[in-house]
């Protein structure tokens, strides 16, 4: 299924990464998640991320990704 | 310049340790152990004439001009067939040898045509030699008598049932059987080097004829065309055509084909400036010698009328292209680029480096971006393919490549084959594979289709797991499971390589019951018992190795596969030694070379992220420059920019994303939103429709510099003709850099790898003057291993301790369901290359020459198609039409297609979900339904439409030639 536009493509992949983290040990899944966005995610969709995050309440998001969302880098404003 | 000389021992040789000395004419020689006579007088220098022997294949005994005579021994023994052994005396050279010689050529002689002169092997014919060899002068049997040269007696004109016309059905070589000897060796090399069995000898005595198949033609027979016969030929049996219509080629040079990711080494064999063939360079490490119809046959697209010689602009996509001088278009592009970041951003814009370009053109590529667009925002066609090979072998073992070197599947046991299908998408290891199989490997195939190696002449795997597709990590960690369950895990491997607490962990997670073969066996449709009998037969059989292909990384969940069987490999202890590893098959000639050269967007040249101070430093400080630190967009995330609007021009070096990314529409949407798209190719590709400035690309043939392989091995790509375009693609590169103000000043591609060696402490050895001693290398290449690295892993991970991880089967949200029922997967086929812009535009069309849907014959039945029809395939993301195959190499609900012709637009139906980990696409698994057609979809009638328009050319300028 084709998703509808980059916002719920990016709420989908942030979710498939949460989920690939939910089978792993207990105590590495929040920084696993952060981590990997942080290491592949451009600046302009991790600030897409943020306003998911703040502007509708990570509606539609995975709980570990709201979790993870502390510690994902915020980008300097371009 | 002169032809590049191999010496031809006639014997293949022996890899013993033990060394036996012996005397040939006076000579003392020492061999290793199981070396031919033959072959220890080569090595001393003696050349013992000869016809039915030559070192590809082993040896035969059959035309008797090899005969030697040996101290003590009666008779005059062939030393083709004869052992050396310490303290043999041998004499080539005696009254006796050369009266027997002379007889077997007279013999030879008198059935064959005396058309030297005007033959096309003239020069290069080892009748001719031997004759000149043993002195024949004269044949006393005359030409009347019965023979297999004339069609009619020249007595009375009475037709010869005995003679056969040349065949001339394959397009690339022609076979006389007028000019056969009979001595067996095309027979011998279509076994035992392709593999393929196509060829033998019918008839006996003097009515023994080389026959392809049951008496076919070429074409018609089994042959796949990989050239070996040809090669093989010591007349003018088997000739290249290219060689009949042009003539014998006076100098050569070695260098890299430019298809796949094997990367078979070829003498480009030249007349003047005309390549007038391709022969594989038995020296070269990849393909010892061998070829396939690609590599050997298909490079006429580089002089196909279709190349684009002149830069070309337009204002808008729908206007047709205008030609402009070098100058015009680089200005252009500057300007529009820079026009872009000053009015969208210095973000706006970005690159695509190609896999099929040099490493030092890829380099230049990347480059540009990060120091002249002054962002991240670069990727490659690795991020369609093998992407997830980089982050699961990164993350388990800490290198994003292979393990091995091709030469180890020579020591291999059991072999997994799991989503490729080597023996059409990587045919010269997979003739090496099935030589390795037919000497008595296990094969375990894990593939949705019965793929030709399942059971092919002389090869029969012992399990095929024919699993649903999108269920390989299921699978893959079933076979954990019965390996860690039943105690088949190699402890003190594991113990002393890897970190056991986390194999620990894994351990009891892919025990859980879940994961069991019975379980598993529900969501794969394989048998529970075949999963167990291939996890035996791996953990147990002996030096196991896994091949792997995009049937594994192109999933939702292709990272997870990757991981997966990088575990299995671990558990098994199948790690760090000849014979074993992980072996991703890369697809494109430099895929993996593109990866290395930090074509990705969050990593430096060598793998380093982009986050790293200490690496950005190395750049910074050498291109002076400030590099950004935050990871740019990959190709899938720019586009989606694209229609956003904040991405808003591309530079795309050698790659066809419209046609080869999936969500043909997506892309294309992506595309047409940008204000600036430069495709930089060889042809007007699919995606040139929607580009404004077209930069003309140079072939492989035309330029220098290195590609690197599957197996990490770095080749030298020569130079062999002046680019029809002017400039090689890394000229171009650096000219554009220059009209965005870089101050670039190459002159040769061998600085660009001197710069390479010096930012990346892999490739810290490389230099062309190393590659020129060593042939090749792979890397890494360093202090510490000078000469390269065949074999990874040896002493322990590059990460320090193996990483066990935990691989959970998530299902794909592709689903099928009522209005969707058939699972559609993708693959190639031997004689057609990815999209085909290149085997398209050769005689390789004679092979495949549309794609095809192949459909089980219960799911064609219910739908009322029939083998030939035409059926509409749609799926969610769209439809398309093609016609239809049915077989029973898929299951019932699978269906299956290959993707070269652009026609068809296989990826219109394909969706864009993708890897959790790297966004590469999930082109393996599109839940479709198939129904009868009469013809084009509306889509592949608009596209059609589109493409013409887009294609057009106006106001030409003289032709740069």
């Amino acid at each position: 299924m084709s998703h509808n536009g980059t916002h719920d493509k990016l709420i989908y992949m942030a979710n498939q990464i949460a989920t690939f983290f939910t089978s792993q040990p207990r105590d590495g899944q929040v920084a696993g998640i952060a981590d990997h966005i942080n290491h592949f995610w451009e600046p302009r969709m991790r600030n897409q991320l943020f306003t998911i995050l703040e502007e509708e309440g990570g509606k539609g998001l995975n709980e570990l990704v709201i979790e993870a969302a502390k510690q994902i880098r915020r980008p300097a404003v371009a | 310049m002169s032809l590049v000389h191999e010496i031809d021992y006639g014997t293949p040789a022996s890899h013993s340790q033990k060394t036996v000395t012996l005397t040939v004419d006076g000579a003392e020689v020492t061999v290793p152990e199981g070396t031919s006579v033959m072959r220890a007088a080569m090595e001393a220098g003696i050349q013992i004439p000869k016809l039915c022997a030559t070192d590809m294949v082993d040896a035969f005994g059959s035309c008797r001009l090899c005969l030697v005579e040996i101290e003590g021994r009666n008779g005059t023994p062939s030393s083709c067939t004869t052992p050396a052994m310490d303290g043999l005396v041998v004499r080539t050279q005696t009254g006796r040898l050369k009266d027997i010689r002379r007889g077997v050529m007279e013999l030879y002689i008198s059935d064959h045509p005396l058309d030297c002169l005007t033959c096309a092997a003239n020069g290069d014919c080892e009748l001719q030699d031997m004759a000149g060899a043993v002195g024949l002068r004269d044949v006393r049997y005359g030409y009347e008598g019965e023979n297999h040269v004339f069609p009619a007696a020249k007595t009375n004109g009475a037709s010869n049932a005995r003679f056969l016309p040349k065949d001339e059905s394959n397009p690339y070589f022609t076979y006389d059987p007028s000019k056969c000897i009979v001595c067996s060796r095309c027979v011998r090399a279509c076994e035992e080097v392709q593999g393929t069995f196509a060829l033998t000898i019918e008839g006996r005595g003097f009515n023994s004829r080389v026959s392809p198949g049951m008496h076919e033609s070429f074409l018609g027979s089994e042959c796949v065309s990989c050239g070996a016969c040809v090669q093989a030929c010591p007349t003018a049996t088997l000739t290249e055509k290219s060689v009949i219509e042009i003539g014998q080629p006076e100098h050569s040079k070695v260098t890299t084909c430019a298809y796949c990711g094997v990367g078979c080494s070829f003498k480009a064999e030249m007349r003047g400036e005309e390549l007038v063939r391709m022969v594989p360079f038995k020296d070269g490490k990849a393909n010892r010698g061998h070829s396939c119809v690609k590599g050997r046959f298909a490079y006429g697209y580089a002089s196909h009328q279709d190349r684009i010689l002149n830069p070309m602009i337009r204002e808008k996509i729908t206007d047709p292209w205008r030609e402009v001088t070098w100058e015009e278009a680089y200005s252009h592009v500057a300007s529009e680029f820079r026009r872009l970041q000053y009015q969208y951003g210095r973000n706006s814009i970005g690159g695509i480096t190609s896999s099929r370009c040099t490493n030092e053109e890829t380099f230049l590529v990347q480059k540009l971006i990060r120091a002249g667009f002054g962002n991240n925002n670069v990727d490659t066609c690795a991020r369609v393919c093998h992407s997830p090979t980089g982050y699961g072998l990164k993350s388990t073992f800490g290198t994003s490549a292979g393990t091995q070197d091709f030469d180890s599947v020579e020591q291999t046991d059991v072999v997994i084959v799991i989503g490729a299908n080597p023996t059409d998408g990587h045919p010269v290891f997979g003739s090496r594979l099935k030589k390795r199989l037919r000497q008595g490997a296990k094969l375990i195939v894990i593939d949705p289709r019965r793929i030709d190696l399942v059971r092919t002449p002389h090869v029969e795997a012992a399990y095929h797991l024919p699993l649903r597709p999108g269920t390989n990590v299921a699978v893959v960690t079933s076979l954990s499971h019965v390996i860690v369950t039943e105690g088949l895990f190699d402890e003190a491997f594991i113990r002393e390589r890897c970190d056991w607490d986390e194999f620990q962990d894994w351990a009891s997670f892919v025990s859980l019951p879940e994961h069991s073969p019975e379980a598993v066996e529900k969501l794969s449709g394989v048998p529970a018992e075949a999963i167990r009998g291939a996890a035996r037969l791996f953990a147990t059989g002996g030096n196991g190795a896994i091949y792997y292909g995009l049937g594994v990384t192109e999933h939702s969940q292709g990272s997870t596969t990757v991981m997966a069987i990088a575990n299995l490999a671990m558990a098994t202890g199948n790690i760090g030694r000849e014979g074993v590893g992980v072996n991703p098959l890369r697809g494109q000639n430099n895929v993996q070379g593109a990866c290395d050269m930090g074509s990705f967007p969050h990593e430096l040249p060598g793998y380093r992220h982009i986050s790293d101070d200490a690496t950005r430093d190395i750049f910074e400080k050498l291109w002076g420059v400030q590099l950004q630190d935050e990871p740019g967009l990959r190709i899938p995330n720019m586009l989606d920019a694209a229609v956003d609007g904040t991405f808003r021009g591309i530079y795309i070096q050698g790659e066809d994303i419209l046609q080869s990314d999936p969500d043909t529409k997506h892309v294309a949407a992506g595309l047409a939103a940008m204000e600036c798209v430069v495709v930089h190719d060889l042809f007007l590709n699919e995606t040139a429709n929607y580009a404004h400035v077209f930069l003309p690309g140079s072939t492989f043939l035309e330029k220098d510099g290195t590609f690197t392989n599957a197996e990490r091995r770095i080749n030298r790509v020569r130079k062999v003709m002046s680019p029809r375009n002017g400039y090689a693609d890394w000229e171009v590169t650096q000219n554009l850099a220059q009209a965005m103000g870089l101050g670039w000043n190459y002159t040769h591609p061998s600085q660009i790898m001197d710069e390479i060696a010096q930012t990346t402490p892999s490739f810290a050895g490389v230099s062309y003057d190393l590659l020129e001693r060593e042939g090749s290398v792979q890397w890494p290449c360093n202090e510490k291993a000078p000469l390269g690295t065949p074999v990874m892993h040896i002493d322990g991970f590059v990460r320090g301790k193996g990483k066990f991880i935990r691989t959970e089967y998530v299902a794909t949200d592709e689903r099928t369901g009522p209005r969707f029922p058939l699972l559609l997967t993708t693959g190639r086929i031997l004689s057609q290359y990815n999209v085909g812009a290149q085997t398209r535009r050769t005689e390789n069309v004679v092979w495949h020459e549309e794609d095809r849907l192949e459909i089980h014959p219960h799911d064609a039945e219910q739908r009322g198609v029939c083998d030939g029809d035409w059926v509409k395939i749609a799926s969610r993301a769209g439809e398309t039409t093609l016609r239809a195959k049915v077989t029973d190499r898929v299951s019932p609900g699978v269906v299956y297609t290959t993707f070269h012709h652009p026609t068809t637009q296989a990826n219109v139906v394909t969706t864009d979900f993708s890897d959790w980990a790297t966004n590469c696409p999930e082109y393996k698994v599109t839940a479709v339904q198939i129904a009868p057609s009469n013809g084009p979809s509306e889509w592949q009638v608009e596209y059609e439409s589109q493409a013409k328009q887009s294609r057009r050319i106006a106001a030409k300028l003289e032709a740069a030639e």
